[in-house]
């Protein structure tokens, strides 16, 4: 991975340097015109969340069954950047609603349980940080409960009556609008690209705040 | 005598003056009726998109520009209290 981790920051600086000239250049939506272009980087977000919360999952499943401390750090980091791509993805939602809705925000079913996995996320975080021994195990539950809430956001606009645009939105702009699709996934996978890097490098700082506890455990023995 | 010919001289004057300060004086709308709703905003009483959308790019790179720092700072922390506890465990081992 260290030796993959220089050319793939590089490719990902590259590949957000270009986005903003992308977005520019791809079509305008016909109804709401420019502002529609926050699009790309508001569901580029929340694909990279998306994976940041399956790894968290996957994390903490591993550390609650096998007890492998890798594991859980990779989950800590993963739940970090969970909150992190969620702040970013509600702000820019509510930038991109206050033009097209009228208003910043909406207690709609998807927005608000988006708001709700925010929370579960730095709840995780605040269990982290305060609940003292045993707080891996709690913290690794919540991070599962937490990712098991995701493909409910994902559907919930096709499910309930909504203010947001349903999934069909990506169906569609596929087959009438491929510059745009192609765009939104260029978006896309250099947001996912930027979360594998930030994740290596949270992961190297709680591999080193380990490796320090670990010296402080030799040094008192 | 006086009296009334002092009134009718003001009357006079009131009713010469009156179409000049009819004239200056603003008409008021009628009462609105009703609210009529626009098919078309004009465009200058829009919301505009650009700053929304910069603002929106610019959070992004606030964030993650931060997040970055964020991670930097605490492994610089880290780091020290490593060399930190190295030296002092070199320190302790000399003395003995």
């Amino acid at each position: 991975m260290r030796k993959l981790f220089t050319p793939l920051a590089i490719l990902t600086a590259a590949m957000l340097g270009y986005a903003p000239i992308a977005i520019a250049n791809a079509p305008y939506e016909s109804t709401m015109l420019l502002v529609q272009k926050i699009f790309y980087f508001h569901l580029a977000t929340w694909m990279a969340l998306a994976t940041a919360v399956t790894v968290c999952a996957a994390g903490s499943v591993i550390y609650l069954f096998k007890g492998n401390e890798k594991a859980d750090r990779i989950a800590f980091a993963a739940a970090e950047l969970s909150v992190v791509y969620c702040t970013f993805g509600l702000i820019s939602g509510s930038l991109w609603g206050r033009k097209a809705w009228g208003v910043w925000w909406q207690w709609d079913a998807k927005l608000t349980m988006a708001f709700m996995l925010e929370m579960i996320f730095l709840g995780y975080l605040i269990v982290r940080k305060y609940a003292g021994p045993g707080a891996e195990k709690l913290a690794a539950a919540m991070g599962i409960f937490g990712a098991a809430t995701a493909p409910f956001i994902y559907k919930s606009a096709d499910w309930w009556r909504t203010v947001h645009p349903q999934t069909s939105v990506m169906k569609t702009l596929g087959e009438k609008a491929p510059p745009m699709w192609n765009v939104v996934w260029f978006c896309g996978v250099a947001f996912v690209l930027l979360f594998v890097v930030l994740l290596t490098l949270r992961v190297g700082l709680e591999d080193r705040r380990a490796e320090l506890d670990r010296l402080y455990l030799e040094a008192e023995a | 005598m006086n009296m009334l010919r002092c009134a009718v001289m003001a009357l006079f004057c009131v009713l010469l003056a009156a179409p000049a300060i009819l004239a200056q004086t603003p008409q008021p709308p009628p009462a609105t009726e009703g609210f009529v709703p626009a098919n078309d905003l004009p465009a200058v009483e829009q919301l505009p998109a650009a700053p929304l959308v910069i603002g929106a790019y610019a959070c992004f790179l606030v964030i993650m520009v931060g997040y970055a720092w964020s991670i930097s700072r605490r492994l610089n922390t880290v780091e020290a209290e490593m060399r930190a506890l190295e030296q002092r465990q070199a320190r302790g081992s000399g003395q003995r």
